[in-house]
């Protein structure tokens, strides 16, 4: 699978975007991730899985910046990545959604999204203070990818609605929309679908397919849904204390052994 | 009926995000600019320039840049009279340094040297925040305090220890100094809030502003896509500073004339202007000005009341009217947390059904 590979509903997967190679992550004596390696290819929609405490917001907060591995290293596009600040990794083109909302709650639906396309925006001060001129010119166009997120995600109705009055389901939507905004080349999404009921779940992959349908992002999501994962993932990573015990297609990780055990429970009698 | 936006179409995102969306918001604020440079300077005097409407204006560009500090970015200063000071002592330096600069030019000088300062005092920001944050910036407040009363370079070395502003003139007309007029003074401070509510409008509307926002609301997320805390963070320091700064300069060359830091840039500034904020709206630019009138003209107004036209003893008068301002900013607060500005907000809202409920 070096050159990438073709899915079983005739999508192309192109080379490595992202590669983990041996990462180990230890808080003092604990250790939360230990020797994983795996890589996320350009166009595939990448699960990572496994139960509570099993290290997987762990490597998203690694691939984040937030977390720096002791041991292994990042191939981002084929090159080794220096360790670096959350803010510079953003700008090398990862985004991405939180577990727990993460919205801006004073800010409105539209300034939460148009927040997202900060990296995109270059007008410096002096200009921004004047606004006339380039400051609004580049807001106008910035503005009209914007809306077109907002069309995409379907929230026009609550374009100028504060996030803190937004329900549940929509604040996640929104969420979404602010890291689809960034036109990420690697979008990382933490329990999209947590706390959700049927049809948002529903809404929430048809979503996630369309991103990746649609703009051709690469994804790489956690969730616990084994019924959502096992639909709309090509690749899945399965995690258990800190450890890769599984990595394949859904069917693969499906019939794995150890994957079962984990889930499970080993019968020890 | 009266105030609504049907019929008050947008064709453009540039349109769409107009500072007063509605016709009518846009005419009142021709109106008022109007009436402020073309009727007012023609018809005050010393009392009204003096008592309320010079003040008025200088607390409006403090708790303008407080705001920008403390609205817009959620990084709590209790340093405002300390920076207020700077802006006060670097234009008595510059005045006297180079007699020859135009006033205008002295004065944003100070906000720039005042932006300097900001930015030393906010570094610590990138390690603590909220309460502990106002403790550090309490250090600024009492040691730029401390420092202009010790060293003497910075007033000249005059005996009093005080500094008192010379006489410039911008256009033929003098602005400071004890022989300036009411209304030169009043246009000029007035040219300076308006401009300087204009980049503060423009500031929080864009990215910069956003990411000011961004950072006051969730920093991680703001940090994850791109926002970088140190530089932001730093930034809306600077641009508050040289607001405050602004307004110390003003306070000492245009409206006092003399000086004593201790006195005029103590500790109840920074509460004060804090205070203006948080009553007319934290995140507000409306809410600054609304804030700065509460605090300065409503006292004006209850001495006019209470003395002028009941006649009451004017010691009685001054205690009741702590009284009365305390409790009308309890009463604020508990009918609308988030301000007079956001009263305002509501009252519009209600305004667009008129006369119907919903």
């Amino acid at each position: 699978m070096s050159d990438g590979y073709v899915t079983p509903d005739g999508r192309t997967i192109g080379g490595k975007v992202l590669e983990m190679q041996n990462i180990t992550l230890r808080f003092g004596g604990v250790v939360a991730i230990k020797d994983i390696s795996f890589d996320i290819r350009e166009g595939e929609i990448r699960a990572i899985i496994g139960p509570n405490g099993a290290g997987k917001s762990s490597m998203l907060n690694v691939i984040n910046g937030f977390y720096h591995p002791q041991e292994g290293q990042i191939l981002f596009h084929g090159e080794v990545r220096k360790p670096m600040k959350p803010y510079q990794i953003a700008k090398q083109g990862i985004a991405r959604t939180f577990q727990n909302i993460a919205l801006f709650k004073g800010m409105s639906t539209l300034d939460n999204i148009m927040t997202g396309r900060f990296n995109h925006m270059k007008t410096n001060i002096i200009s921004q203070m004047i606004w006339q001129g380039p400051a609004a010119r580049e807001e106008a166009e910035n503005r009209e990818i914007v809306e077109k997120v907002i069309d995409f995600l379907e929230i026009q109705a609550i374009r100028k609605t504060p996030v803190g009055a937004l329900p549940y389901g929509l604040q996640k939507r929104v969420e979404l929309g602010r890291a689809l905004a960034a036109q990420p080349k690697l979008l990382l999404l933490d329990e999209p679908m947590a706390g959700m009921n049927v049809e948002e779940k529903e809404d929430m992959s048809r979503f996630i397919l369309d991103v990746n349908d649609e703009f051709g992002t690469t994804i790489a999501l956690i969730e616990h849904d084994m019924g959502v994962v096992m639909d709309i993932s090509d690749r899945v990573v399965v995690m258990d204390y800190g450890k890769k015990i599984g990595d394949g297609t859904p069917d693969e990780v499906r019939n794995n052994q150890a994957v079962i055990d984990a889930y499970l429970g080993v019968d020890h009698g | 009926m009266l105030y609504r936006e049907a019929g008050d179409y947008k064709k453009s995102y540039a349109e769409d995000s107009q500072t007063f969306p509605l016709k009518l918001d846009r005419w009142a604020y021709y109106a008022l600019l109007a009436v402020a440079f073309l009727v007012v300077p023609f018809v005050i005097n010393d009392y009204w320039a003096s008592a309320v409407l010079i003040p008025f204006l200088i607390w409006s560009i403090a708790s303008l840049g407080l705001n920008i500090l403390t609205g817009y970015c959620g990084q709590v200063s209790l340093g405002t009279g300390g920076f207020m000071a700077v802006g006060a002592y670097a234009s008595y330096k510059l005045m006297t340094s180079f007699p020859d600069l135009n006033i205008m030019i002295i004065v944003l000088l100070s906000g720039a040297i005042t932006a300097a300062v900001g930015v030393v005092f906010g570094l610590p920001s990138l390690r603590i925040k909220g309460f502990y944050l106002a403790v550090a910036t309490l250090a600024a407040q009492f040691f730029l305090v401390w420092l202009f009363n010790k060293v003497e370079w910075f007033y000249n070395y005059s005996a009093s220890g005080q500094i008192s502003s010379p006489t410039r003139s911008m256009f033929g007309f003098e602005v400071t100094g004890p022989t300036a007029s009411a209304s030169a003074k009043y246009l000029f401070c007035l040219v300076l809030v308006v401009g300087l509510a204009w980049v503060a409008r423009n500031l929080t509307r864009g990215r910069i502003g956003r990411s000011w926002m961004a950072i006051r609301d969730m920093d991680i997320a703001a940090e994850i896509i791109g926002v970088n805390p140190l530089k932001t963070k730093l930034t809306a320091f600077a641009v508050s500073s040289f607001f405050v700064g602004v307004a110390g300069a003003l306070m000492f060359a245009v409206y006092l004339g003399a000086v004593d830091v201790g006195d005029t840039f103590g500790i109840q500034k920074s509460f004060l202007v804090l205070f203006m904020i948080i009553i007319g709206g934290l995140g507000s630019i409306l809410g600054s000005f609304i804030g700065a009138a509460f605090l300065v003209v409503m006292p004006v107004l209850l001495k006019n009341v209470m003395v002028g036209m009941l006649g009451w003893p004017s010691d009685m008068s001054s205690y009741l009217e702590l009284v009365i301002i305390g409790f009308l900013i309890m009463l604020t607060l508990i009918l609308e947390p988030h301000g007079v500005a956001q009263l305002w907000r509501v009252t519009k809202q209600k305004l667009r059904l008129w006369p119907f409920p919903h």
